[in-house]
């Protein structure tokens, strides 16, 4: 599904590498979760992976069923499959939250060559997929994420996510903020969508998340490299823990 | 002050070309106007008022060339219910347009009342007469002297339907003056919709007088002809516990300058002032906003957004003055512009002036660029660069639209600003 091969990245602007060799195979059907201290570089694969401009691959490679997606418009790498749910959301204020999905669920089909969802089935659908999120009529009618709070634009971040269904789904962070029946509710829609042809990567600081969503692997990020992969065992060691010693061991 | 000879040069220049017409209870009115204008003379470059628009092509004698636009669309508003009022090129088109009968509301022309006594006399270029103080409108006396034509829309009640005149450019060196008056007696409503590019030049002057607890609505979309130029003026006065609501959309146009002078002379009245505009290349477009806040308890909202890229340049000149005794005035002003590129620009400028102590009034003025955080949001979401841009240009927009108080009429203008949105993008 995802390929990373030694991706190197630095920041555009300013001569810093932040990503010195990312090494991930996400493999269809499988859970991936990547933790790793403040500031190791999770964001920033995220956003690389996801065509945020500012940053320069500077060795390396990604590719996603096959496609070399790395020198694609982020517009083009989402046909192709991949999502990346935002550590944090941006409000767009002006803009109806139905109407951005509508468009983004069509311009998706259009960019495939498939047919535009009509608007009474995209209705349908939606209705359908807010409720199992328990995301009110008024929170699709407003503004996108404008006025939401840190919860409930996680939360929008996965019914996004429902909507587009992509290929491959990166979650960044999506369990910060959420209270405890939130971040249940996220997980039961992040499992509904786990599948055989879905691969996922979550990006978390906490055990907690991954007693929900349970992953078939745990990798460790540190200053811009995986330094350890293992099972699910691995996460809870983090819990507790902490970094220090697997930095310790990996130095 | 003495008129420097080289205005008093070009407003005679200009009147050469210009006949007054004659006959009938409006001709007193033209007579004052045209001794107003005499004494102000045209605008020239030099002129305050004028720094950041240059009236020359509003003010010389030949209206210069304006190309009419092809094209397949839709005019504004054409699925609505409403009363048509045609003008081509300023000439009304009788044919083309509705009878006027229509309950809770008179209408006549001015070209058409040669009484000698009418209702309009009391209002005839006296709105635009209080508006020339403390600022001279010279356009807008010289409209008042010269006007061919216009609507006198005297309202006494609630009529079923907006009063919709619809402008159409064919000639391409027209130049057209046309003045409406509307009086909205006590309690009555109405809604006036204007849309299409008028002429190559167009004058146009409206005056509105809203007796107590009235309303006037009012949404206007300017044209796309590229070339047309335009000069208008609103006056406005609201009586007691009156509201007035004005939208403006403006795309193209190499030459507009929208004038509106309010004045709140009545308690715990409120007027809206809010437009959008989308300009590129060679557009010019200036608001100039005027509202006096002379009666307690009244509040008033400038809301304007300009989307300008291409070199285009959006002006802004809004102000409003609190006159002594005019307590727990509300005023909000608010101009902002999107720029697309560094070649386009926005001048603005803010103005209070303020003789009352218990007021809240503020205001703001920014440019800024296309967000880039939202965009990647947008396209990382698989909306490709164009149509995300067109959408959050579209939500920039929204704040003056959403000053429309009519869904149904604020539907439109955002369905119109979508589609011109995405023809520009092709
Ligand atoms: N655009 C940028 N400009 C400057 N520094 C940046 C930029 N993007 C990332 N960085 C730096 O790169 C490093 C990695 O940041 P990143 O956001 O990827 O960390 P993270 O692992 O997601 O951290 P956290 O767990 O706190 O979310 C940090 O030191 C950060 O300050
Ligand atoms: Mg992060």
């Amino acid at each position: 599904m995802l390929n990373i091969k030694n991706l190197h990245v630095s920041l555009e602007e300013e001569d810093k590498q932040i990503l010195k060799g990312v090494n991930l195979t996400v493999e269809a059907g499988k859970v991936h979760a990547i933790m790793g201290p403040n500031g190791s570089g999770k964001s920033t694969l995220s956003y690389v992976l996801s065509g945020k401009d500012g940053y320069t691959v500077t060795e390396g490679s990604a590719d996603l069923l096959g496609e070399d997606i790395l020198d694609m418009d982020p517009e083009e790498r989402a046909a192709v499959g991949l999502f990346l749910a935002f550590q944090y959301p941006v409000e767009i204020p002006g803009v109806g939250n139905m109407t951005f999905l509508r468009t983004a669920v069509n311009s998706q089909r259009k960019a495939r060559g498939e047919e535009e969802m009509s608007s009474t089935e995209f209705l349908k659908v939606i209705r359908a997929r807010a409720k199992d999120l328990k995301i009110d009529a008024d929170m699709l009618k407003r503004p996108v994420n404008v006025g939401f709070s840190g919860g409930e634009k996680k939360r929008n971040e996965i019914l996004q996510m429902a909507m587009l269904e992509p290929k491959m789904c990166i979650l960044d962070e999506t369990d910060s903020g959420l209270d405890v029946d939130a971040m249940k509710l996220v997980a039961d829609g992040v499992n509904a969508l786990r599948n055989e042809g879905r691969g996922f990567l979550v990006i978390t600081h906490y055990q907690r998340l991954l007693d929900h969503i349970k992953p078939d692997y745990v990798h460790i990020m540190a200053d811009g490299r995986i330094v350890k992969t293992g099972g699910p065992e691995l996460a809870l060691e983090v819990e507790q823990n902490g970094y220090a010693d697997i930095l310790a061991e990996v130095a | 002050m003495a008129l420097a000879q080289i205005k008093i040069d070009a407003t005679s220049e200009r009147l050469a070309a210009l006949e007054m017409p004659q006959g009938g209870w409006s001709g007193a009115a033209r007579a004052d106007a045209l001794a107003r204008l005499q004494a102000m003379g045209l605008p020239s470059r030099r002129d305050e008022y004028w720094k950041y628009t240059r009236p020359d092509t509003l003010v010389q004698a030949k209206a210069p060339e304006a190309a009419v636009l092809e094209t397949d669309e839709k005019p504004v508003f054409s699925g609505m219910d409403r009363l048509k009022i045609v003008f081509i090129d300023g000439v009304f088109d009788a044919a083309a347009s509705d009878d006027f009968a229509l309950e809770g509301v008179s209408i006549e022309r001015l070209a058409d009342t040669s009484a000698d006594i009418h209702w309009a006399q009391g209002l005839y270029g006296v709105l635009e007469t209080a508006g020339q103080d403390p600022v001279e409108r010279a356009l807008a006396a010289l409209n008042t002297a010269y006007a061919t034509d216009g609507v006198l829309i005297h309202v006494t009640g609630k009529p079923s339907k907006p009063i919709s005149l619809i402008y159409r450019h064919v000639s391409t060196s027209s130049d057209a003056i046309l003045h409406h008056v509307v009086k909205v007696d006590a309690g009555a409503e109405v809604t006036v919709l204007e849309n299409g590019p008028a002429a190559a030049r167009f004058n146009k002057c409206m005056e509105v007088d809203i007796a107590d607890g009235a309303k006037f609505h009012h949404v206007r979309t300017q044209g796309r002809d590229h070339e047309r130029r335009a000069a208008t003026h609103m006056f406005a006065r609201l009586g007691t516990e009156s509201v007035f609501k004005s939208f403006t959309l403006t795309a193209n146009g190499v030459m507009t300058r929208n004038e509106c002078v309010i004045e709140l002379t009545g308690d715990d009245a409120h007027a809206t002032v809010a437009g959008a505009a989308l300009g590129d290349g060679d557009f010019h477009h200036d608001d100039t906003i005027f509202i006096t806040h002379d009666a307690v308890n009244c509040e008033s909202r400038q809301v304007f957004k300009k989307v300008l890229r291409n070199g285009a340049t959006g002006v802004f000149q809004g102000k409003i003055l609190v006159k002594p005794g005019a307590q727990k005035t509300d005023g909000y002003q608010i101009s902002q512009s999107l720029l697309l590129d560094e070649d386009s620009q926005f001048l603005a400028k803010p103005e209070l002036e303020i003789y009352a102590d218990d007021v809240a009034c503020s205001h703001g003025s920014t440019s800024g660029a296309i967000d880039e955080e939202a965009l990647f949001y947008l396209r990382s979401r698989g909306v490709p660069k164009g149509p995300a841009t067109d959408l959050l240009t579209l939500s920039f927009l929204a704040e003056a639209v959403e000053e429309i108080e009519d869904e149904a009429l604020a539907e439109e203008i955002t369905e119109r600003l979508a589609a011109w949105l995405s023809r520009r993008r092709s």
